[in-house]
């Protein structure tokens, strides 16, 4: 085992801790525990969103993807990434300007409507579920990896530490501790891939998709862990789980009938009519998803007005587009140096192997490991701490009625209840895909919040009706889409495309449900609306005061 | 120990009675038909210039793969080695992004002003 792995992860974790007591002194009101007092400046909130953001599925599950499926999934950053710009041109100001600091609040605000209130509980508390479970999974997975450790372990170690954290500091304390873990993160992949490029360099530039196919670059021994058929060069052959698989330095190598993933061309290029569909649907759930997030949204209400939130907002899409362009270098050179993972289907290790595989076990390669675990475990604690937080928010607010007046200690509460259930799941419910339950997350996101939030913000003749009636029907669909995909049978064909990437009907199913709904119920567009629309759009230095 | 709160006492004459420049602020405040009408403005011009740059980004990213299922010939071009989709997707969609962002903050930053300008305007 690599010996530099424990002490990096150590020192993370203290320092995760140690900001988090640090930021306590400063967390006295239940107003600083939600929202940091509203006092957070563009840079630290930008870089506080960004290392919320950048989770497990973008630190190990994009280069995963790259590795595994080659150009077509370059959508899933382009994507994560657009879904900032969505964010900033239609929700960022108007949003902050609502002063509201859940999404349940909006409603409130917006609709004034208790039943639209509950519904956005629900889907904040189901959202921040389906994307908590994969953080503290892939948590356990990574731990397993790299230190040959029990997966529970590695589960419960992060969301203990996050949930103590939460619990004990809050927003103002995640919101240093977060903006410290985007640089671990960015630092973690940067600085190896230069080491990484100049080996490749040093190897004589050896070509990604090689004319005969992949090969090994060194000696490598494979254990199967089922049974599948392996095809080379035309010949099959039957393996069964737990044969053992040695191949020399130049052997190509086979492709396996039970992991799916792209070879030479179909790597290279992008996919024909087939992947259309899969792929729109994908860049509509990402650009849209982000802004119906609640762990995003959350943070939005910490910048202290509608302009700075905007700015916030721009830095955000500057720091995630570039921590984005790494992912994609180690996903070709996975390719190189890493083909084993192809067989193995375990292409979500990439980032955490490809150091060692590349520069050799010598120090240079160790160091450089125990960089990249760091950053995944920096990666699984700030996006589950951003997580806990706004789940804990609405839990707080919405479920133990605690109300603005509410204690710290009924906050304390609410992260506890909300940490409990998904840190269960992720015990009990083992084998989920990590990017594809995220990616579903923001299917049901886009599906949702993001009619709710564009409409809200921008339509005047939104009523609560159509936007309950718009919710439930893209939002739920989009959700019944998810269960079954995460505990149905498996589909194939169109149903399978229609059921795996949901959003490219549930959103404008659920945009036509709320128009339709508003317009049939127009008589209820709430009276104020006009000042509503006030607050939203206007700039702060003209807020006035109602004269009452 | 109980303290009372302290009340604010104001002449009903001085509140009807303003300077002209904050006309356009009351007008908002109590909107009036005029008050709502430069909202309506100022929210009518923010949306077209989000939608504006939701276009450009729809029409510059969206349509790829379009273009890759239709003239799959482009997706084979090479510059300097690396294909274009992977240059297109993997680098350079990052900084169009970024720019289309920046344009937008700039100019509703100039709307905003805009419809200050305006509620400031000595009548």
């Amino acid at each position: 085992m690599n010996p530099y792995v424990v002490p990096g992860l150590v020192v993370v974790v203290l320092v995760t801790v140690g900001i988090g007591a640090y930021g306590l002194r400063f967390a006295r009101t239940t107003s600083d525990f939600l929202v940091a007092s509203r006092s957070v400046s563009p840079a630290w909130n930008a870089a506080a969103i960004s290392g919320e953001y950048l989770s497990a599925a973008s630190f190990l599950g994009v280069a995963g993807l790259i590795l595994r499926y080659g150009v077509d999934v370059l959508w899933y950053p382009v994507g994560f990434a657009a879904g900032y710009l969505a964010l900033l041109l239609f929700v960022a100001a108007p949003l902050r300007r609502s002063g509201a600091f859940t999404l349940p609040d909006f409603c409130q605000v917006r609709l004034n409507s208790p039943a639209l209130r509950r519904l956005a509980t629900i889907f904040v508390i189901f959202i921040g579920c389906l994307y908590l479970v994969p953080q503290l999974q892939g948590a356990g997975l990574t731990f397993t990896t790299v230190t040959g450790g029990s997966y529970v372990w590695g589960a419960l170690l992060v969301g203990l530490v996050v949930t103590a954290n939460v619990a004990l500091g809050g927003m103002r304390a995640i919101t240093f501790v977060q903006a410290f873990q985007y640089w671990v993160k960015l630092t973690a992949l940067a600085v190896p891939v230069i080491f990484l490029i100049l080996q490749w360099q040093s190897d004589g530039r050896p070509p990604v998709t090689p004319p005969a196919g992949e090969i090994f670059p060194a000696a490598t021994t494979v254990t199967v862990e089922q049974g599948a058929t392996l095809t080379v060069d035309g010949q099959t052959r039957v393996v069964r789980a737990g044969d053992e698989l040695t191949f020399a330095a130049g052997d190509p190598v086979p492709q396996v009938s039970t992991v799916d993933s792209n070879v030479g061309m179909d790597w290279l290029l992008p996919g024909g009519d087939g992947t259309l569909f899969a792929t729109y649907s994908l860049i509509l759930a990402t650009f849209l998803g982000t802004m119906g997030l609640p762990h995003v949204l959350v943070r939005f209400y910490t910048n202290p007005d509608g302009a700075s939130a905007r700015r916030t907002t721009l830095v955000v899409l500057g720091m995630v587009g570039m921590f984005y362009l790494f992912p994609t270098l180690y996903g070709v050179l996975g390719r190189i140096y890493t083909p084993q993972l192809l067989m193995t289907g375990r292409t979500d290790a990439v980032v955490l192997l490809l150091p060692e595989a590349a520069l050799g076990s010598g120090h240079l390669g160790r160091l450089l490991g125990a960089l990249v675990t760091a950053g995944a475990l920096a990666a699984f604690l700030s996006t589950s701490s951003g997580l806990l937080t706004s789940v804990a928010g609405v839990v707080f607010t919405d479920v133990l009625h605690a109300g603005r007046g509410g204690s710290v200690r009924d906050f304390r509460l609410a992260t506890v209840l909300a940490a409990a259930v998904p840190l269960a799941l992720s015990i009990y419910v083992a084998n989920m895909d990590v990017s594809r339950v995220v990616g579903l997350a923001f299917a049901v996101a886009a599906s949702s919040f993001c009619p709710l939030l564009v409409l809200g913000i921008w339509w005047r003749g939104l009523t609560d009706i159509g936007a309950v009636a718009g919710v439930l029907s893209g939002g739920g669909t989009a959700m019944a889409a998810v269960l079954i995909t995460v505990l149905g049978p498996p589909l194939a064909g169109w149903p399978a495309q229609m059921v795996g990437q949901p959003a490219a009907w549930t959103v404008p199913l659920a945009f036509a449900v709320m128009v339709i709904g508003s317009l049939l119920t127009r008589n209820r567009v709430p009276a104020d609306v006009n000042a509503t629309m006030l607050r939203l759009h206007t700039p702060e230095s003209l807020r006035l005061q109602k004269t009452a | 120990m109980t303290e009372k709160r302290r009340t604010r006492v104001v002449l009903g004459e001085v509140a009807t009675r303003r300077r002209p420049a904050d006309r356009a602020r009351a007008d908002l405040a109590e909107q009036t038909p005029l008050g709502e009408a430069l909202v309506r403005g100022l929210v009518r011009a923010q949306l077209a210039l989000a939608l504006r740059l939701a276009l450009v980004v729809v029409t510059g990213l969206g349509a790829l793969p379009l273009l890759f299922a239709v003239a799959p010939a482009v997706g084979q071009i090479k510059i300097f080695g690396v294909s274009l989709p992977w240059l297109l997707l993997g680098v350079l969609a990052f900084p169009f992004l970024f720019c289309v962002g920046w344009a937008y903050v700039h100019w509703a930053e100039r709307n905003e002003q805009d419809f200050i300008a305006v509620t400031r305007r000595p009548e």
